[in-house]
């Protein structure tokens, strides 16, 4: 079904019907094998893995880079910076996607076994099995947060924020996400924020920055092409800071008020969307 | 021999007088017979197109407004999705597009006679819906699903307007929730209405408006209220509408009475064709058997905004024998599927929400052996989205072969790449499993750890797949190569945060072009791929989504953020926002 492709050369498959294309890639064998991406967990017996720890090849990486960029080798966790694809918040004590299994070590592997018996309660006596990938006894519950998952739609997240399931911990953890539209006067849309992801005034605004930095340098020019992240970031922090623009929200009871008055949890509680509006018309607030 | 079957068909075609052939053509509604018949010659591809009453879209950038108006000149019924699905988890950016107002806009023009609009993940602006209002003077359902960017004032022009209006369902969009007096706007002689579905409102509607509208509305059916209706006045609306098929509420909780239980218990039994209930926000579990008396003819439950706790659930769905779907919260735990199981042998699909899904520990014991005891109790069940936090081979395996009629399966493991539980191996024979025994498959939704290995199963045996959801899976291009070079009825593959980078893709560029879209965030997609996709396939709208400014700042090489892909005959979109480029014939950088 698939037609042979003409002349792309670009990795020397061209001209070649796709089965032959797979086993190419599969006889290509050291070849692909030597430059292809891989992730995993480190230690898992996959065996066509090297020494367990995946390497990422093949790609530089510019400033702010998505996806994944350091591993850190000792705990064997993943670490992700933000930005980019998955965003995550790293504010609570860094380590993301902590594994459900384990360096490989035999004696944890075994515990995990006896724990998880196949009765209904076997859920209940998880503890020890996080707690054998947090060595040092960090509180597990804290859960880094991924954009978009697990896959709820929006609807529904936000109608359990307003009924939080029964639980003690997670009272006090404050799960869930919350997600606030922000608009920008004279901006063509507006956007939306996880107020969740950020734990002070200063992420939050550097945050929104970042979203309406092109906004205010009049659309990026016409042929798409944007200033330099740098001096586009620095106007519009001269913007907010100087007298043009003001940041402002709408709270529970329908009245807009200059947000930084009051202490980021009660914000973000409070918070049902943000306006960057003119000064000149936040006269009064 | 040929000229001869040649000649003969065009007498043939020749021999019908069109208005035979074009009656013959109005038995034929399934669009893929449609695009069929309008193949078989031009004359009736004429005919064909002339009698076309309903079309879907299934990408609004797949074709443009003017080809659409132009080919068909008398719809009476459109169907439109914008946002690819990822939209609905927040990974497609605000201002990406899906616009439908250039739409409204052809068609006000070319279609005066049009009825019915249903909308999926569009932005719809209030002047497309007053436009809607004045434009087509026999309109009668708007369907707008996931939808977002209008207001009740919007919803205000709709209902003052429409005088023919029967279907308003704004099913889980998001409205700018303004006031609630866009329901008075429905003039009082009007008593068309069959459907109504505000459920995602927040605000509440004027509760003296909404009874007088159920009150002269006799083929009223379906009614779906938002959470601030209250459960004190829920008998005023069942006992002026008797008659309703689907009935939502709204919060289901108020302080223990027993006027209140009675109206409310007496008004439910008065509903006797009653077939579906959802709603259910805040519920007081001792107001649950109000419903009691309408389980046995229940056919479809929504409890998933219920908090109440396993053992309510039970009573509840133990009655529900002739269940076909149930959309439920994970306190239904294992216990409550073991009874789901022994209860409702009609049931058909199952749909079990996470009550807390960003805590690590398990809240409820929700585990596999729930989905294994339904998928051995309930024969006839062939779609399933279930949330859980621990999976194993063993299960996947057991649920495959029990229940080879599955033609929807979407199991979503909390945390990214769990492995199997049990024996802490990928979860690839599973979902192998699954794809080997379930022939019918046609929806597959993946998670938990995972090699390339479950793509070469997937690719081999999933033939008649059709939609693909992969997230945090694969090790190599390979996975993705196994995919796209197999997988025969493939036509919606999304892909995030997976290790899938150019080779795949580029050695399989053809196949894009029988698919309706792909879409990848947060792979390892380069630059320099992108641009020989956009520049060799024409055909193909490549959309590079990067909020970190122009993919020309940075090297070719750089994967870029978000890639979304699709065949499309309308050429580049106009409408793009900042953050997407696309590549254009002459690998100019377009945006």
């Amino acid at each position: 079904m698939s037609m042979p492709l003409e002349e792309l050369n670009y990795i020397g498959l061209s001209e070649i019907p796709a089965m032959e294309n797979s086993e190419k890639l599969a006889s290509k064998g050291l070849n692909l094998k030597a430059t292809e991406l891989r992730l995993g967990l480190p230690g898992s017996e996959s065996p066509e893995r090297d020494n367990g720890l995946g390497v990422l090849k093949g790609f530089t990486s510019g400033a702010k880079r998505g996806f994944s960029d350091t591993i850190n080798g000792d705990s064997g966790k993943w670490v992700f910076t933000g930005n980019g694809g998955s965003e995550v918040d790293l504010g609570k004590n860094g380590a993301l996607f902590s594994p459900r299994s384990v360096n490989g070590s035999g004696s944890e592997c075994t515990s995990l076994k006896e724990v998880v018996p196949l009765s209904p309660k076997a859920v209940h006596e998880k503890k020890p099995q996080i707690s054998a990938v947090n060595g040092h006894g960090v509180a597990p519950a804290a859960k880094a947060q991924v954009v978009g998952w697990p896959p709820i739609r929006s609807f529904r997240k936000n109608s359990m924020a307003v009924n939080p399931p029964k639980s003690d911990e997670d009272a006090k953890l404050g799960s869930g996400c919350l997600y606030v539209k922000v608009s920008m006067d004279g901006a063509p849309y507006l956007r939306k924020v996880d107020l969740k992801t950020y734990s002070s005034y200063m992420e939050l605004s550097s945050a929104l920055e970042k979203m309406f930095s092109c906004f205010t340098i009049g659309q990026c020019g016409a042929h798409g092409v944007p200033l330099r992240d740098g001096m586009s970031e620095s106007r519009l922090m001269d913007l907010l800071h100087g007298s043009e623009y003001v940041l402002t929200y709408e709270d529970k009871d329908d009245d807009w008020m200059l947000v930084g008055d009051v202490p980021w949890e009660m914000f973000t509680v409070s918070c049902k969307r943000m306006r960057i509006m003119k000064s000149s018309d936040a006269i009064g607030l | 021999y040929l000229s001869n079957t040649s000649t003969l068909s065009t007498k043939m075609a020749k021999s019908f007088p069109e208005e035979v052939l074009e009656h013959v053509f109005s038995f034929i509604t399934s669009d893929s017979d449609r695009n069929a018949v309008s193949l078989v010659c031009k004359s009736w591809y004429e005919i064909e197109r002339w009698c076309r009453k309903r079309v879907f879209v299934g990408n609004c950038y797949a074709v443009s407004p003017r080809i659409l108006t132009r080919r068909f000149p008398e719809v009476r019924s459109v169907e439109i999705k914008g946002k690819p699905h990822f939209a609905d988890f927040n990974l497609v950016p605000e201002g990406w597009g899906g616009c439908v107002y250039p739409w409204i806009s052809a068609m006000a023009g070319a279609y005066p006679w049009l009825e019915e609009i249903r909308l999926k993940r569009m932005v719809v602006s209030d002047e497309a819906l007053e436009l809607i209002s004045t434009s087509f003077c026999n309109f009668k359902v708007l369907v707008l699903s996931s939808c977002e960017g209008f207001s009740t004032d919007g919803l205000a022009s709709i209902a003052a307007n429409c005088r023919e209006l029967r279907v308003l369902d704004l099913r889980e969009s998001e409205v700018d929730d303004l006031s609630g007096h866009w329901l008075s706007h429905f003039p009082d002689t009007w008593t068309s209405l069959v459907s109504l579905n505000i459920a995602c409102l927040g605000s509440e509607v004027s509760f003296s408006a909404l009874e007088r509208l159920v009150a002269r509305s006799p083929n009223l059916r379906t009614l779906r209220l938002n959470r601030a209706v209250s459960l004190e006045k829920l008998h005023n609306l069942l006992c002026r509408a008797p008659q309703l098929v689907e009935f939502g509420t709204g919060a289901y909780s108020s302080e223990l009475r027993p006027d209140v239980f009675s109206n409310l218990a007496g008004a439910f039994s008065g509903c006797k064709q009653l077939k579906g209930l959802s709603g259910f926000w805040d519920v007081v579990p001792a107001y649950l058997p109000a419903i009691y008396l309408t389980c046995s003819g229940l056919t479809s439950l929504n409890l998933s905004y219920a908090t109440i706790q396993s053992p309510d659930l039970v009573k509840l769905v133990s009655q529900c024998h002739n269940l076909q779907r149930l959309w439920v919260l994970d306190y239904i735990e294992d216990i409550g599927l073991d009874a789901l199981a022994a209860s409702c042998k009609h049931l058909q699909e199952l749909r079990v929400f996470p009550s807390d899904p960003y805590v690590v520990d398990p809240n409820v014991s929700l585990t596999e052996r729930g989905l294994v005891a339904v998928s051995e109790g309930c024969p006839k069940l062939q779609s399933v989205l279930y949330f859980c936090r621990q999976m194993s081979n063993a299960a996947l395996v057991a649920i495959a072969r029990n229940r080879p009629n599955l033609v929807c399966f979407r199991l979503c493991i909390i945390e990214p790449r769990a492995p199997d539980y049990l024996t802490l191996e990928p979860l690839d024979a599973g979902f192998g499993a699954i794809v080997e025994h379930c022939k019918e498959l046609r929806r597959l939704s993946l998670s938990g750890l995972l090699t390339d290995r479950v793509f070469e199963y997937i690719g081999t045996r999933g033939r008649k797949l059709e939609m693909l959801s992969i997230a945090f899976a694969g090790e190599s291009d390979l996975g993705l190569h196994h995919v796209l070079s197999g997988c025969e009825s493939l036509r919606k593959l999304e892909i995030r945060d997976c290790p899938f980078g150019d080779k795949a893709l580029l050695a399989n560029a053809a196949k894009l072009e029988t698919m309706r879209s792909l879409w990848m965030s947060s792979c390892s997609v380069s630059f320099g791929a992108c641009k020989l996709l956009g520049q060799k396939l024409p055909r193909l709208n490549v959309e590079v989504i990067d909020e970190r400014g122009s993919p020309d700042s940075r090297p070719e090489s750089c994967p870029v953020e978000k890639l979304y892909i699709y065949r499309t005959v309308a050429g580049p979109r106009v409408d793009m926002p900042p953050f997407v480029w696309t590549i254009d014939e002459d690998a100019a950088l377009r945006v």
